[in-house]
């Protein structure tokens, strides 16, 4: 006897828990496999570069913010770079030091997020792995919390420098997080390095191979999960990341493990980063001084930056007057989900969830 | 029947009780009272373990991911379990539309059924238990299995994709795990050539836990497997299916749901402090005391390991059962067969001689057989990057 089957459709998200936001994924069942899906977004679409078009360039910083929330130093980063090459000026030496040492704290943190809510995907209940990751991120948080006063949506860069020079408890607190940080990484490695159950489910799932990540433009950890060994802080040095020594850390099979543990060496780079910075550093102004409300001469401008989840640009049009003409950004999460269909299909459910947690994306940037 | 639980006292006094109050041809509403009494006493027992432990697990887990858990309610939040439970009876029951709505209320009685009848048989203590059934080890094999039966209907009849897949995952890995289950008790049913609980008690002259090492690791797997725990978690995998079969659950029937779990967990406990650990007897402390003490010590394993573990995909833990503790299960009931044959009424020191080969064949046995086992993905049966239908 046969009996008669049908493929199942079931709406993953915007309402689940592991949907990083409101993703929404339709896939289609064949029992556990997978044999058709379908990205939807737009459920987080706010209108930033809408919005970016009615407002100063200083205002648009805390736009930037909001894009991908877990990262919003290197948004400001990438949106103030592209702001200082439309206007023609240089930040002072002080202030692109400060950049790069929040940059790296950022990524560090974005990192822990990305690799804590992989592990916490692959079902460590109640989310101990996640939770080591908090705890380090927390560290970070106060940092920033020292830098400006704020924990998540910071808008510590500026035009031409950085909002304010650092507090005296800011160098005290960063040593001990360096200090620290290390003995973190390898405590969490520990938790899960070795373990069978980790390799057997990660190792070989969804594999990129170097040529589809190039194609889908991957940016990012992902495309260097893949073999790739491209990086804008090496291509197109900004701010200070010629002046300091750091490796690219690549992986080769492009699968889910890869893509979690290139995160894992990319964090002790940035520590080897943040370290170098932190000798080289030397008093100063942090910031050129400048109008608040300047018009830059027209013209566009698009400086890539190397934002923790690939290539983070806003490509910027000015018209001459106070607001950009057009703002677009070139959001590497958007990116991510180029690949979405390719990789899934064929796997199984919890694949899939396993996945989305490798390509640690966040809405906010892929939605706008 | 053996003694009954507390037999000298609430038995005895329930008993005279209602018989004084209605004479000696009413004795057979004596015995049902006193048999009552004792219901509720063991029943109520175990729950409200059960309910202490969920205090328990929060508070250790909270330990183990450096964070403090629920400290609010009462010292040391010993109360939470309370104010959950207030929660859920002040909640609103929802039932959803288009569900089954007899067999969706049905469900969590089913599920909390199993735990309560599989108490009837456990010896407690020292002469303390419900009933001394001679084939006690089949019985909570067979009860045990009722459980599958109310996940498959919590999940069949909720009108929900994520409860039909987990229901689905959680009747394929519990009919596997069945199998090793029933045969690490039959290894220990050789040892002790008795199924009665209380027999198997008295013949742990050394712990069977270290008489059959192998016996006890299966049965570990297993019951993890059974109570659906890290890392065999898959049919309430958070992550994947939101709360597995347990979806469209709300209100007090989520809450019995989560007691059935909850008292689940003490009860395998129970189990295996019974069939590894010598049950009641150790020296010094009060039987009772020592046998909370080793199922205490069974949940605290069993929390480590959820808070450490990550979850095998639903193909490697069937493949697990069949391909890893199957075969090993096999060699560890012909083991002991074949000893039991050789010291047909093991002394201590025979059965010392007994747990040396089976921790020498125990070792080389699961080591080598992960070996050969993997569990490493293949890649998908359809090519990942066609672009056929598109």
């Amino acid at each position: 006897m046969t009996m008669r089957t049908e493929p199942v459709v079931v709406n993953v998200g915007p309402h689940h828990p592991s949907t990083h936001g409101v993703f929404r994924m339709k896939l289609t069942f064949d029992g556990e496999n997978i044999l058709d899906a379908e990205p939807v977004i737009g459920y987080l679409h706010r209108g930033t570069e809408k919005l970016a078009e009615e407002r100063q360039y200083t205002q648009v910083i805390t736009l930037t913010d909001r894009l991908d929330y877990v990262a919003s130093m290197t948004n400001n980063q990438a949106f103030v770079l592209s702001c200082e090459r439309l206007v023609g000026i240089e930040p002072p030496d002080r202030g692109k030091y400060l950049r790069v040492i929040a940059a790296e704290l950022q990524r560090i943190a974005s990192h822990l997020i990305g690799v804590g809510f992989f592990l916490q995907e692959l079902g460590v209940f109640g989310g101990t792995a996640l939770m080591y990751a908090f705890r380090e991120r927390e560290r970070i948080l106060d940092m920033f919390e020292m830098l400006c006063g704020a924990r998540i949506t910071l808008t510590y860069m500026r035009i031409g420098g950085v909002l304010q020079d650092t507090p005296d408890e800011f160098w005290p607190a960063l040593r001990s997080f360096l200090d620290d940080m290390p003995g973190y990484a390898d405590e969490l490695q520990a938790l899960v390095f070795d373990s069978e159950i980790v390799r057997s489910r990660a190792i070989g799932v969804a594999p990129v191979s170097a040529e589809d990540a190039i194609a889908a433009s991957f940016t990012g950890p992902i495309l260097r999960a893949s073999g790739v060994e491209w990086d804008w802080r090496k291509a197109a040095p900004y701010d200070v990341y010629d002046r300091v020594e750091f490796d690219v850390p690549t992986c080769e099979g492009g699968d889910n493990y890869d893509r979690f543990w290139v995160r894992m060496l990319e964090v002790r780079q940035s520590l080897r980063i943040i370290e170098q910075c932190c000798e080289q550093i030397e008093p100063g102004p942090v910031r050129t001084t400048m109008a608040m409300l300047f018009r830059p001469p027209p013209g566009e401008a698009y400086v890539p930056i190397e934002a923790p989840k690939g290539e983070l640009g806003f490509y910027l049009v000015s018209d001459g007057t106070i607001a950009p003409y057009r703002c677009h950004v070139r959001s590497p999460s958007f990116m991510s989900l180029t690949l979405f269909r390719e990789m899934l299909v064929g796997w199984k459910l919890a694949d899939a969830i396993v996945t989305l947690g490798s390509l640690d994306f966040n809405m906010g940037e892929v939605d706008r | 029947m053996g003694e009954t639980l507390a037999g000298n006292v609430i038995y005895r006094n329930v008993y005279q009780f209602v018989q004084d109050l209605l004479g000696e041809e009413w004795s057979w509403v004596a015995y049902a009272a006193a048999g009552m009494a004792i219901i509720l006493l063991v029943t109520n027992a175990v729950m409200a373990i059960g309910t202490l432990y969920t205090w328990f697990e929060r508070r250790l887990l909270g330990r183990f991911q450096g964070r403090l858990g629920p400290n609010r309610a009462g010292p040391f939040g010993v109360l939470q379990p309370i104010a959950d439970a207030i929660k859920l009876i002040t909640k609103e029951d929802i039932i959803a539309l288009g569900a089954d709505r007899i067999v969706f209320t049905l469900a969590p009685v089913v599920m909390l059924a199993p735990t309560l009848l599989v108490l009837a048989v456990i010896p407690f203590g020292a002469g303390s238990w419900v009933a001394d059934l001679n084939v006690a080890v089949l019985y909570i094999a067979a009860v045990s299995g009722i459980s599958t039966i109310a996940v498959m209907m919590a999940g069949y009849a909720s009108p929900n994709s994520f409860s039909l897949f987990g229901s689905m995952r959680a009747v394929a890995m519990l009919v596997s795990y069945e199998v090793p289950l029933v045969m690490a008790l039959l290894g220990v049913t050789v040892l002790a050539q008795s199924m009665s609980l209380v027999d198997v008690v008295e013949a742990q002259a050394l712990p069977f836990l270290i008489v059959t090492p192998l016996g006890a690791l299966i049965f570990l797997a297993a019951v993890s497997a059974e109570l659906n725990r890290a890392p065999f978690d898959v049919t309430e995998a958070e992550s994947e299916l939101v709360a597995g079969y347990m979806t469209e659950y709300s209100g007090m029937k989520y809450g019995v749901f989560m007691l059935a779990e909850f008292t689940n967990t003490v009860v395998a406990g129970a189990i295996f402090a019974v069939l590894f650990l010598q049950g009641w007897e150790w020296p010094i402390l009060p039987s009772h005391v020592w046998f909370l003490l080793k199922v205490a010590g069974f949940v605290f394993v069993a929390i480590w390991v959820r808070a450490t573990l990550p979850r095998y995909r639903l193909d490697q833990i069937l493949a697990v059962a069949w391909k890893y503790l199957f075969p090993l299960s096999l060699i560890n009931v012909l083991l002991l067969a074949a000893e039991i044959i050789v010291w047909p009424e093991p002394s201590t020191a025979e059965l010392g001689i007994m747990s040396a080969i089976n921790w020498a064949v125990t070792i080389p046995a699961a080591v080598l057989w992960s070996k050969v086992v993997s569990l490493r993905t293949a890649p998908p049966v359809a090519a990942a990057f066609s672009t056929e239908g598109r």
